[in-house]
């Protein structure tokens, strides 16, 4: 039980109350993947509220998605695909011991989390100002066709809207590791967060790569 | 279970790792930056027991108010904030909490044989979740209250006065951290185990824990999300649940119930774990069944997701459908049987000692029969259509919620006090409470099986006259349920001011948590105990551990 032992998988991160390095590695995966499984619990029960509606107003659906733009969704799919591949290789190069580029992966990460949020700003405020809301504060007159297009748009703002949520916990956590990162406080030994925090971001990225052709890509 | 360990530590010289975990460290900052289980698990008991007090003032008003058929003490729209606040509060604030957050925090890593839960700041993290769960559910009680009542059905919900949104908000925030003591345990359970403890090594208590935060890891996160959406629905109108815009309100109660019938089995399986500790406890027996008991359980927690249909019978879902949740409904009664028959025959043979927390589980037994069958009455579809939204129900679900999960609650409380305060308590006192508590909880819920077969609805604030003699008999029940609870308030306080004088295992138990001492240290164990037997081996003698 003692700190002193040289393992190789030792590292001075391990908690008191682990036998091994290992016991707290793979500890803290069954949390993460439980965490993760809460997730796809969570936006499981939208997808399936927003499936349902559709089954029943196929055409406000398709009425409500011409007024999204494809075009900036595939980008935002583009970003966060890109994302996801620099986060795989920032978990690549912290178990490498390669510091500089783990952060230089974490960083560009954050540069394409935070692009996919420029993007959702400016679609937002375009929806804002066409007077695409959720429910009572839908503008129909101005847009036409059938009223339930409201409902779909409540749809999108709360799948996008907690989605996008996602996405800013996710800004935060890869800036907390990249810090880290920079500190030298992870190693071949050691890079459990980098490892977990990777996971999440995979999911965040997942998500939206069915948020995109369930909103954007409705027929 | 094992041979191990403790040589009792009576030392003056304070080494940290010799100091029991209510002493070390002093002041309430030391308790709330706290990562030790033992310490959480003892704030979340102060924490539930408050909640406890308030739902249970709440249901006093309630018995109160109908003590006459017409207004007694409060008016109409009073009683139902009243009553939708006893259901909020009872459910998200005690039940939920209560077994698997107060009682299994502390006791789990310790019948593990571990030091502390697999995330100790998580599980830090999680109380405070739940407090401020708690303060938004009371600023929603003071800002306009809610009428609902505890299921938030829409339309109504959503048309509604009052601070529906806050309150859906505060169960919103409670079902975190549910969801994160659930993900605790599991990695708790799964990586935390003593060398050489396999899986059906664990008392059975750990199962139960196991089944129950399954339960809340993968349903609570559907409640989150309805919540939610009920909460944008009351802002926005976006109109998903309102017939008026086009949504669907039964839609609301399929996703409700897909969270809370399971529910209903995270609240009854850490009820069931703690049975199935103190009857061979106290029958000094080896548990019969020890497999059928744990698979039963994880049975009960997979069948809980298949059966939330038959909450909504009347609700206009297909008869097809119906009839299938009918027949999975009726499917739960076997592993419950299975455990309920084990149990039974554990005592039988047994050396029983009539001590208090047998006395709540023989109650259990009685009060879970009554709770159980009654709520195959209700699975079939034909009783329901008669008996759905009466006191019949109300009767049914009290008999399962508190006959048998605060019973079982109020059984692990009496068996683990003196573990968790190293203070005994007034045994003959104890008893009086129980048989109060036992008579008064029927006197106060056998009658509303009663009135609710005759047509007596739930929820109404006048009723007819004749109902009169059935509600005054459950209104004096309650009071005498009220003076049970009173009397035990009084002696467990009476016993927190006693010098130390629990023994280490008091009951002369097998398992880990009763081979350390009472309190248990910081670390709880001076060596990590290695397991080399059952946890109900009461065939072999004792360990060196108990020193009763």
């Amino acid at each position: 039980m003692s700190h002193s032992t040289h393992d190789v998988a030792e590292h001075r991160f391990r908690q008191h109350h682990f036998a091994t390095a290992e016991q707290q590695l793979d500890t803290s995966k069954i949390g993460m993947w439980l965490f993760l499984a809460t997730e796809i619990l969570m936006f499981g029960g939208l997808f399936v509220g927003f499936g349902l509606m559709q089954g029943v107003y196929p055409e406000a659906w398709v009425a409500g998605h011409h007024h999204l733009d494809r075009v900036l969704g595939a980008v935002n799919t583009v970003f966060l695909l890109c994302s996801s591949f620099t986060m795989v290789m920032a978990v690549h190069y912290a178990s490498t011991d390669e510091k500089s580029k783990t952060v230089l992966n974490l960083g560009l990460t954050l540069g394409f989390a935070f692009a996919f949020l420029v993007v959702k700003y400016f679609e937002y405020s375009h929806k804002f100002h066409d007077g695409l809301l959720p429910g009572r504060f839908f503008n129909l007159a101005g847009i036409g066709g059938p009223p339930q297009q409201a409902m779909f748009f409540g749809f999108y703002f709360a799948m996008t809207g907690i989605h996008g949520f996602h996405v800013l916990i996710g800004i935060i956590l890869i800036t907390w590791i990249m810090i880290r990162a920079n500190r030298g406080d992870f190693s071949s030994a050691y890079y459990t967060p980098v490892d977990l925090i990777g996971l999440y971001w995979h999911l965040v990225d997942l998500i939206w790569i069915y948020l995109f052709p369930l909103l954007y890509l409705v027929s | 279970m094992a041979d191990i360990i403790t040589t009792p530590h009576i030392s003056g010289h304070a080494d940290h790792h010799d100091v029991d975990y209510l002493h070390d460290g002093k002041g309430l900052k030391s308790w709330l930056t706290t990562v030790d289980h033992k310490r959480i698990g003892i704030m979340y008991l102060w924490s539930i027991l408050f909640m406890f007090f308030l739902g249970g003032v709440f249901a006093m008003m309630i018995r109160l108010e109908l003590l006459t058929p017409k207004q007694t003490i409060m008016s109409a729209e009073t009683y139902n904030k009243v009553f939708t606040l006893h259901g909020a509060i009872m459910v998200f604030l005690f039940i939920i909490p209560s077994v698997p957050a107060a009682l299994a925090n502390f006791v789990l890593p310790l019948m593990l044989g571990a030091k502390d839960v697999a995330f100790p700041k998580l599980n830090l993290f999680s109380w405070y979740i739940y407090m401020a769960g708690a303060l938004i559910a009371i600023a929603a009680m003071v800002t306009g209250g809610v009428d609902t009542g505890w299921t938030f059905y829409t339309p109504y919900s959503t048309t509604t006065d009052g601070s529906v949104a806050l309150m859906t908000f505060a169960a919103f925030v409670l079902g975190f951290s549910s969801i994160l003591t659930g993900v605790n345990f599991v990695a708790t359970i799964h990586k935390l185990r003593a060398p050489g403890m396999g899986w059906f090594d664990m008392p059975l208590f750990c199962w139960g824990i196991y089944a129950t935060a399954l339960i809340q890891v993968l349903a609570t996160p559907v409640l989150a999300i309805t919540l939610l959406l009920l909460i944008m629905e009351r802002t926005f109108g976006i109109g998903i649940f309102d017939p008026k815009l086009g949504g669907d309100p039964v839609l609301f109660q399929h996703f409700f119930w897909f969270y809370s019938h399971p529910a209903v089995y995270i609240m009854i399986l850490p009820g069931m774990a703690i049975i199935s500790e103190i009857i061979p406890t106290f029958s000094q027996k080896t548990i019969f069944g020890y497999r059928a008991i744990a698979f039963s359980s994880v049975a009960i927690a997979l069948v809980s997701f298949i059966v939330w249909g038959h909450h909504m019978f009347t609700s206009g879902q297909s008869q097809l459908a119906s009839a299938i949740f009918s027949f999975i409904t009726f499917f739960v009664a076997v592993p419950s049987a299975i455990k309920t028959f084990n149990w039974i025959v554990t005592m039988y043979k047994g050396s029983v000692a009539f001590n208090a927390p047998m006395l709540y589980a023989l109650s259990f037994l009685l009060l879970f029969g009554i709770g159980g069958l009654t709520g195959i009455f209700l699975g079939a579809v034909s009783v329901d259509i008669h008996l759905h939204d009466t006191y019949f129900v109300v009767a049914h679900f009290h008999y399962v919620m508190m006959g048998s999960t605060v019973i079982a609650f109020l059984g692990g409380l009496h068996y683990w006090w003196p573990k968790m305060f190293g203070r005994m308590y007034n045994e003959s006192a104890a008893k009086v409470a129980c048989a109060l508590v036992f008579i008064g909880f029927n006197a106060t819920f056998l009658p509303q099986f009663v009135l609710g077969s005759r047509g007596m609805p739930r929820r109404y604030y006048n009723y007819l006259p004749e109902f009169q003699f059935l509600h005054q008999a459950s209104t004096v029940g309650s009071w005498i349920l009220g003076l049970g609870f009173l009397i035990m308030a009084g002696y467990l306080f009476a016993s927190l001011r006693k010098k130390m004088d629990a023994p280490a295992n008091p009951w002369h138990s097998r398992t880990l948590e009763w081979q350390t001492a009472s309190p248990p240290i910081t670390h709880n164990f001076h060596e990590v105990p290695s397991v080399g037997g059952g946890p109900y081996d009461y065939y072999r003698p004792v360990g060196q551990g108990r020193n009763a």
